[in-house]
């Protein structure tokens, strides 16, 4: 009788959780997969079938956008990945000097409002702002660079920008990883003659993987939703240059003429993309454990 | 040669450090200048705070959305913590074979971006606008019901309860509490680092929320901060005197809160990557 309460009351504890997320996340989901198969202007939706998944592949801004997203990813993960990693690892030395301002300062730009940091950085990359001037000042380059309206440097804003924000983000994790590593492998490989890279890649790199993996898997998925960004810095121009899935779905729905049906076939394909990108990165670096 | 790789060393993390610091130091020194001198580069504190501040409460709506954001931030962070840790609870304590099935289906919802369930939803609460006008499209409330319960903090509280000392649930029944007070009175009050962790994130997330309350939320009364900067920010002859004001008091509170308890939550962090 006593079990049978316990185990009535375990049930109990996790009950609003269930319902919640069944109701915010999986019913939704369901609704979106239905949804993508009608089509029509605002509430006015028929039924089409596949039709929706066909016209992905026929609409032009569709395949920029996906191409945008998937040309972030591919650029900026790995770098920020990279610059955190250096960053960890010349943190963790414990003979180098103000640790603490370096770790603090760095990881600065990770409690901003996504929103405020996108305004700014607008500012500081317009064509008169304080990034050209510098630029100029040191003679690096002698024309401003228009990195606002041209397709290619406005890409190359976005990429920045997501980098200055979540370098610091993903260090904090390999950071408190690292300072969990026995100290004396290092001192083994040391006495073994291995060099500093070395020691990078043949051990703190494999130490690293489970949180390297979990850091790829947030990003990735973080990076396929770019959204306050690209709308408050470039607003998805010049053209479309900038655009990304979720912004494509957000001016389906409430920019456009709204056509939810569509709407919610783009919305399935970042949802495809987050399962498939998530299961090649397990396969990558979970199978040689 | 140990001496000049110490150099280059001390040399990038500087050159690091700066362009992190940057725009916060550029965000504060422009709070005090006016729009003008700020486009000319002027990188030297000015006199205009108190005009750059009159003007902002003068030509926005910034006390209501100061009020709006920190009411959704409060009501979500207190309801987060409160729903996410019995959860996670309630899994790691009274564990069963379906519950854990349960746990790794909640776990899934993880990876649905929140762009691929935002029309349903949208769709979800005009249904329900004519029915329950208080929860419907436009409201604070739908702004942060969504939010609410997230599989992240039912994960970071299950991954935290790993370390909570089990026998106190045992000396709790012993002494005659019941399942729900041994909650509220020992697990609760033993917990409290990691609440005050989950309590900076929520609260961060909350806060800092862009694209939902920009969907569900359409009356200029019911703007969050975000919202409002975002709207100043896409003028076409921006006032940046008091545009960098806005900024300054959208991010000066989350960056404060998070230095103050900074320790507590790299500690969350770590609980709930180490498996």
């Amino acid at each position: 009788m006593h079990k049978l309460k316990k185990n009535y009351i375990g049930w109990f504890f996790i009950l609003l959780s269930v319902a919640g997320i069944s109701l915010f996340y999986f019913y939704p989901m369901i609704q979106a997969f239905l949804l993508s198969l009608q089509s029509g202007m605002g509430a006015n939706l028929d039924f089409v079938g596949f039709d929706n998944y066909v016209r992905l592949f026929n609409d032009p801004t569709f395949i920029t956008a996906l191409t945008n997203t998937v040309l972030y990813l591919l650029v900026q993960v790995p770098v920020m990945i990279v610059l955190a990693l250096i960053f960890s690892v010349l943190l963790n030395d414990p003979t180098l000097k103000f640790k603490g301002f370096f770790r603090t300062a760095i990881f600065l730009p990770a409690v901003t409002s996504l929103v405020a940091y996108a305004v700014i950085f607008k500012y500081l990359f317009a064509n008169n702002g304080l990034v050209n001037d510098f630029l100029m000042s040191i003679n690096l380059i002698s024309n401003p660079i228009a990195w606002l309206s041209d397709p290619f440097w406005a890409k190359i804003t976005i990429i920045i920008a997501i980098t200055w924000r979540w370098t610091g983000y993903n260090m904090i994790f390999y950071l408190s990883a690292l300072q969990n590593v026995d100290k004396s492998i290092y001192e083994a490989a040391k006495i073994d003659g291995a060099s500093a890279v070395q020691q990078f890649f043949q051990i703190t790199i494999p130490m690293l993987k489970p949180i390297i993996l979990f850091t790829s898997i947030v990003s990735t998925i973080g990076t396929l939703q770019l959204f306050d960004e690209v709308m408050n810095i470039t607003s998805g121009g010049p053209g479309n240059a900038t655009m990304t899935i979720s912004m494509y779905i957000y001016n389906l729905s409430f920019e456009y003429t709204p056509d939810f049906g569509y709407a919610a076939t783009v919305s399935y394909v970042i949802l495809i993309l987050v399962v498939i990108l998530s299961f090649i990165q397990f396969k990558v670096a979970g199978d040689r454990d | 040669m140990k001496k000049l790789k110490r150099f280059f060393i001390y040399l990038f993390l500087s050159a690091a450090a700066f362009v992190s610091i940057f725009p916060f130091l550029w965000m504060l020194v422009s709070m005090t200048n006016q729009s003008v001198d700020i486009t000319k580069g002027r990188l030297l504190p000015g006199s205009a705070l108190v005009e750059n501040v009159q003007k902002l409460l003068d030509q926005t709506q910034i006390g209501t959305a100061i009020w709006n954001s920190l009411i959704i931030a409060v009501i979500t962070t207190v309801l987060t913590l409160l729903i996410g840790s019995m959860a996670g609870y309630g899994f790691e304590i009274y564990r069963s074979k379906g519950k854990d099935i349960i746990f790794s289906v909640l776990i899934l919802s993880m990876m649905i971006p929140f762009a691929a369930i935002m029309i349903p939803l949208y769709r979800l609460f005009g249904q329900v606008s004519a029915d329950a006008p208080l929860i419907g499209l436009d409201t604070l409330a739908a702004a942060l019901l969504p939010t609410i319960i997230t599989a992240f903090f039912i994960f970071f509280f299950r991954q935290n309860t790993k370390m909570f000392a089990k026998d106190l649930v045992e000396a709790g029944r012993i002494d005659g509490l019941s399942e729900i007070g041994i909650f509220f009175r020992i697990y609760l009050p033993t917990m409290k680092t990691t609440y005050a962790a989950a309590a900076i994130i929520a609260f961060m997330n909350s806060w800092n929320n862009y694209l939902w309350p920009l969907v569900v939320l359409q009356s200029p009364e019911k703007q969050t901060i975000p919202l409002l900067i975002s709207n100043l920010g896409a003028g076409y002859t921006p006032d940046y005197g008091v545009i960098m004001t806005a900024i300054v008091i959208a991010t000066l509170p989350t960056a404060l809160v998070f230095f103050l308890m900074q320790r507590h939550f790299v500690a969350g962090m770590m609980g709930s990557v180490k498996g």
